[in-house]
C-alpha cells in the first residue's frame, strides 16, 4: 500500500486548467523530484496535497486517509504532510525555538518542556542549534529554509512536501539547505520535491516525475530520465536547464 | 457685568478640557472594543456578517460626525428615549471610532503576508489558533502607529458634541466668548487647548512610525 496514492487528479482556477488528470504513488521513505517549466502545475499539485488547494476532482488517499477538504482538520493533516516554501515563511515575530516550538504545543498539546526538546532536536538534525534565541530576521535564507524544515519535522509528517526549497536563495547558500534535504532522505523521509535543481534531483530522487501542461508527463528513475528522455518535450527541458 | 480676567478665561477652559479628555478616552476605548469585534467578525465571519459590517463601516465612514451626533442626540428623542448630551455624544463618538479603527485593523490584518497563514495553516493551526499566535502579532505592530494617529482625530472630533449642548472645550469656549465678546482671545486659547492635546500624540504616532519602518519589522 503507498503512503499517498493520487488518482485523476483535476484542479482548475476559473477558466484555466492547471491539473488535468494527475497520477502518482508515492512509497514509504521514496523520495520523488517533480520537474517541468513554470506553469506546468508542479506548485499546485503539491498545494493540493497538502488541501492548501482543494482538488475539484479525483482522490488524494494519504495512508489509508482520503483527503476531500473534511476528512481530517489541519491539525491532523499537519501530522501527516509536512511543508516546506520558497519563502520560508517563518514568523517573524517569534524565535527560531518558538517557530519550532508553536506547533507541537498549540495543536498537539504537547507539554513545553517536551516541544522544547523535541525542538532542539530537529534544529541539531538541521544544524541551527546555536541559533536558536535568534529572530529569522537575524538569520541567512538558507538558515531560514532550515529552521522551516526543522518546523516541519517537528510535527512528525509522514511526507515532507518541498515547494522550491532553494529558488528564493543566494547561489553559495543552495548547498546547505540541500544537504539536510539529503540527509533526511538517506534516514529514509519520504519527501515530494518540485525542484529546479536538476544535480539534486538526480542524485539524491529515487525518482523524477516531469510535469507538462498539467499532466504528468514521463517518470522514471533519475539515470534514465535524464539520459534517454523518450520524449521531446523532455529532452527540449533538459537541454534548456542543464 | 463681571469682568473676566485672563485667568477666569483659561481657568475655565481647563475646566471645561477635563471633560473633552473624558469625552476623548470614552469614544477611543469604546470605539476600540467596538472596533475589535468587527474587525474579526469582519476578517471571519459568515459572509452576511462581514457583509453587515462592511455597510456599517460605510455608513459611519460616509456622514458627518455632526450628522451622527444629532441622530444620537434628537433621533432618540423622537423616539421617545431620553438621552443626555453625555450619553448621545459617547455613543455617537464610540460608533464613529470603531468604524474607523476596523477598517485601520482591517489592513493591518492584510498586510501580513499570505504565506504567513498558509505556514500556519499546513502546521496545522486552525483560524483562530493562526490569528492569535501568528496573525494578530504581527497586524498588532503594524496596528500602533495608525491607532495613535487616529486618536488625534477623535480628540477633535469631540469638538462637535458642543452642538448638543455637551460642555467640553468648545463649547465653554462658546459660553465665554458669548459672555466677554471676545472672541480672538478665546478661541486662541481653545486652539490652543486642542493642540496641546493633539501634538504630542501625533509625534508619538510619527515617532513609533519611524520605529517599526525604520528597523524593519522584525
Amino acid at each position: 500500500m503507498a503512503l499517498v496514492s493520487v488518482k485523476d487528479l483535476h484542479k482548475s482556477f476559473g477558466e484555466l486548467e492547471v491539473l488535468k488528470g494527475i497520477d502518482l504513488e508515492v512509497e514509504a521513505g521514496e523520495v520523488v523530484a517533480i520537474i517541468g517549466r513554470s506553469g506546468s502545475g508542479k506548485s499546485t499539485f503539491l498545494r493540493c496535497l497538502n488541501q492548501l488547494e482543494h482538488h475539484d476532482w479525483g482522490t488524494i488517499q494519504l495512508a489509508d486517509q482520503r483527503l476531500d477538504g473534511t476528512s481530517m482538520t489541519p491539525g491532523e493533516l499537519s501530522q501527516n504532510v509536512g511543508m516546506v516554501f520558497q519563502s520560508f515563511n517563518l514568523f517573524p515575530h517569534k524565535s527560531v525555538i518558538d517557530n519550532v516550538m508553536l506547533a507541537p504545543v498549540v495543536v498537539k498539546q504537547t507539554p513545553k518542556s517536551e516541544a522544547r526538546r523535541i525542538a532542539e532536536e530537529v534544529l541539531a538534525k538541521v544544524g541551527m542549534s546555536d541559533k536558536i534565541d535568534s529572530y529569522p530576521a537575524q538569520l541567512s535564507g538558507g538558515q531560514q529554509q532550515r529552521v522551516a524544515i526543522a518546523r516541519a519535522l517537528a510535527m512528525n509528517p509522514k511526507v515532507l512536501l518541498c515547494d522550491e526549497a532553494t529558488s528564493a536563495l543566494d547561489p553559495e547558500l543552495v548547498g546547505e539547505v540541500l544537504r539536510v534535504l539529503e540527509d533526511l532522505a538517506k534516514e529514509g523521509m519520504t519527501l515530494i520535491l518540485v525542484t529546479h535543481e536538476m544535480k539534486f534531483a538526480r542524485d539524491v530522487s529515487h525518482r523524477v516525475v516531469f510535469m507538462h501542461q498539467g499532466r504528468i508527463h514521463e517518470s522514471g528513475p533519475p539515470e534514465t530520465l535524464f539520459t534517454r528522455p523518450q520524449t521531446p518535450e523532455l529532452a527540449q527541458f533538459i537541454a534548456s536547464v542543464v | 457685568m463681571t469682568d473676566f480676567t485672563t485667568w477666569d478665561i483659561v481657568r475655565n477652559l481647563l475646566l471645561a478640557a477635563r471633560w473633552t479628555v473624558v469625552l476623548s478616552l470614552i469614544a477611543f476605548i469604546g470605539g476600540a472594543a467596538v472596533g475589535l469585534v468587527l474587525t474579526l467578525l469582519r476578517m471571519g465571519g459568515l459572509r452576511p456578517v462581514r457583509w453587515l459590517v462592511r455597510g456599517y463601516v460605510d455608513l459611519f465612514q460616509g456622514t458627518p460626525l455632526l450628522m451622527q451626533l444629532f441622530l444620537a442626540y434628537f433621533g432618540a428623542a423622537v423616539l421617545g428615549f431620553d438621552v443626555s448630551a453625555w450619553t448621545a455624544a459617547s455613543v455617537a463618538l464610540t460608533l464613529f471610532t470603531s468604524a474607523f479603527l476596523c477598517d485601520i485593523w482591517r489592513g493591518c490584518v492584510e498586510a501580513v503576508p499570505s504565506g504567513q497563514w498558509q505556514a500556519a495553516r499546513v502546521l496545522g493551526l486552525n483560524y483562530l489558533q493562526s490569528m492569535r499566535h501568528v496573525i494578530l502579532p504581527q497586524a498588532l505592530r503594524l496596528a500602533v502607529p495608525p491607532t495613535v494617529g487616529f486618536s488625534v482625530q477623535v480628540i477633535k472630533g469631540t469638538a462637535l458634541a458642543s452642538v448638543i449642548g455637551f460642555v467640553e472645550l468648545t463649547k465653554a469656549g462658546t459660553m465665554l466668548n458669548n459672555a466677554t465678546f471676545e472672541p480672538f482671545t478665546i478661541f486662541t486659547f481653545v486652539a490652543l487647548g486642542y493642540f496641546i492635546l493633539c501634538y504630542p500624540l501625533s509625534r508619538y504616532a510619527r515617532y513609533l512610525e519611524r520605529r517599526l519602518y525604520g528597523a524593519g519589522i522584525r
